[in-house]
C-alpha cells in the first residue's frame, strides 16, 4: 500500500498565501474563513490520468503552429518535473501559455496596444518521459503593462500548469526569466515572502541546452509535493 | 528531503489560451451505464460578484466508489469512458455546468467510509494558488462523513448542492470565495 502515504504538507512561506494586498485581485478572492484540513483520503491520493494519446508531438513546439514563423527570440525551454525526494514525475501532462514577443496574449479581454502575431497562439503541451523530462519551443514572451497600480508591468514570463501524480499535487505556477528587473516591482513575483522560494520560479540560461545557430535553452525544473516516508508522520 | 517546492502563482486572466482544449462538459461519454447528474454554478467573490474568469476542475470516483488511477488498488470495477476528470471555465456570469454520474462512496485511509463527493479545485486571476474545496449530494449521509465532522455544523451547507424543484437529475451549488457568512468551505489539502 505505499502508494497511499499521503502528501507533505508545504513549509511555511514555501507557498503563497491567498491573500496578498499588494496584488488587489486577492482582495475580493480571498477566504476570509480559516481553511480546514482536509485528512487525505484516496480521493486526494490519486488524481486524472492523462495518455501520451492526448497530446502530439507538434504541441510542444509553439513556434509551428501557423502558416509562418512567429516573430521574437526562439527560446528551448527545458527541465525534470520531480517531487521533494528528487524522484522524477514520469508521463505527466504539463501545459503551457503566454504572451506573444510584443507582450500581447491571443486572448479576446487583452487590450493592451501591442500588435498580435498571426503566427503565435502562446499555447503548448507536452508529456514528461520516464526521467520527468520535458521540452518546449517557443519564443521568449514580451514584458506588458496591467492594472494593479500606477505603472505595473509584468515581468516576462511562462505559465505552467502540472498534475503530477495526485489531486494533491495539482500545481500551476510562472516561469520567469533570469536577470528581469521588473521582478523585484511584481506583486505576484513578490507574493512569496521568501526570497530562495521565489528564485525557483526563475529559470537559468544554459549553454548546453542552447542549439547553435537556432535558438537559447532555459532550464526549469519543477518540483511537486512529495509523500510522507511513512504514514505515521502525517 | 532534497529538493524544494515550486511555488504556486495565479492562472492570470488568460487562462483559457493554454487550458480550454481540455475543457469538458460531459465527464462520461454516453456509453457509461449511470444516472447522469448535472451541476450548475456561480462561482462569486466576496462581494457576491460573479468571477468571469475563473476555471473549475473536478475530479471524482466512478460509480462504483473507484478512482481510475493506479493507486487505488481495489477490487472494484473501473468504468470505460469515464476517467473522473473535468474541467469547465466560468462565464461571463461567473457560471460553469457539468454533467457527470454520481460517486459511488469512498473510504478513508482508515476505512471509515465517506459520503459520495466529487473533489474540486478553483483557479482564477486573484487566486495565487488554488482554492480546494469537495462537493456533496443531497440526501446522502453526512453526519458520519469524515471530513464533514470536522467542519462547523453552519459551515457544512456550503458543500452540499442543493435539488433543482423542476428537475431532480439537476443540482445547484455556488462557490463563494470570501465574505464571511456565505463562503464555501475551503480545505487546506
Amino acid at each position: 500500500m505505499s502508494e497511499l502515504l499521503p502528501y507533505r504538507k508545504a513549509a511555511l512561506g514555501a507557498q503563497p498565501d491567498y491573500l496578498y494586498t499588494p496584488y488587489a485581485s486577492t482582495v475580493k478572492r480571498s477566504p476570509s474563513q480559516p481553511l480546514i484540513l482536509l485528512p487525505q483520503s484516496l480521493s486526494e491520493l490519486t488524481g486524472p490520468v492523462f495518455g501520451h494519446e492526448r497530446v502530439q508531438a507538434q504541441d510542444a513546439d509553439l513556434t509551428r503552429q501557423h502558416a509562418g514563423e512567429p516573430i521574437g527570440e526562439r527560446i528551448i525551454v527545458a527541465g525534470r518535473v520531480l517531487d521533494e525526494d528528487g524522484r522524477p514525475v514520469p508521463h505527466t501532462l504539463v501545459e503551457i501559455w503566454q504572451a506573444n514577443a510584443a507582450g500581447r496574449y491571443q486572448h479576446k479581454n487583452d487590450q493592451h496596444d501591442a500588435p498580435l502575431d498571426p503566427n503565435f497562439t502562446g499555447a503548448g503541451r507536452t508529456m514528461t518521459d520516464v526521467q520527468g523530462n520535458y521540452r518546449f519551443l517557443t519564443i521568449r514572451p514580451g514584458a506588458y503593462p496591467w492594472g494593479n497600480h500606477p505603472n505595473a508591468w509584468r515581468p516576462a514570463h511562462i505559465h505552467f500548469s502540472l498534475f503530477g501524480q495526485a489531486f494533491a499535487t495539482r500545481l500551476v505556477t510562472q516561469m520567469y526569466f533570469p536577470g528581469d528587473p521588473l521582478l523585484a516591482f511584481d506583486p505576484i513575483y513578490q507574493s512569496l515572502p521568501d526570497e530562495k522560494a521565489r528564485q525557483r520560479m526563475i529559470a537559468s540560461f544554459r549553454l548546453d541546452l542552447t542549439e547553435p545557430q537556432f535558438a537559447l535553452g532555459l532550464q526549469f525544473d519543477i518540483v511537486l509535493r512529495g509523500q510522507y516516508a511513512t504514514p505515521m508522520e502525517h | 528531503m532534497s529538493h524544494q517546492l515550486t511555488p504556486s502563482q495565479t492562472v492570470g486572466p488568460y487562462l483559457h489560451i493554454g487550458l480550454d482544449w481540455l475543457n469538458t462538459r460531459d465527464l462520461a461519454t454516453a456509453s457509461v451505464q449511470a444516472e447522469r447528474i448535472t451541476i450548475h454554478g456561480r462561482l462569486l467573490d466576496a462581494d457576491g460578484q460573479p468571477v468571469p474568469d475563473g476555471m473549475i476542475e473536478f475530479w471524482q470516483a466512478n460509480a462504483y466508489g473507484k478512482y481510475a488511477h493506479p493507486a487505488d488498488t481495489r477490487d472494484l470495477p473501473l468504468q470505460e469512458g469515464f476517467t473522473g476528470f473535468g474541467r469547465q471555465p466560468t462565464d461571463q456570469q461567473g457560471e460553469f455546468v457539468f454533467t457527470t454520474i454520481k460517486p459511488g462512496a469512498v473510504p478513508a485511509l482508515d476505512g471509515q467510509l465517506q459520503a459520495p463527493h466529487i473533489l474540486v479545485n478553483i483557479f482564477a486571476r486573484g487566486l495565487l494558488r488554488q482554492l480546494v474545496t469537495r462537493l456533496y449530494f443531497p440526501g446522502d449521509d453526512h453526519a458520519s462523513d469524515p471530513v464533514m465532522r470536522v467542519i462547523p455544523q453552519a459551515r457544512q451547507k456550503t458543500l452540499i448542492a442543493v435539488v433543482q424543484p423542476d428537475d431532480p437529475s439537476h443540482l445547484q451549488w455556488n462557490i463563494v470565495m470570501g465574505g464571511g457568512a456565505n463562503e464555501t468551505v475551503f480545505f487546506d489539502l
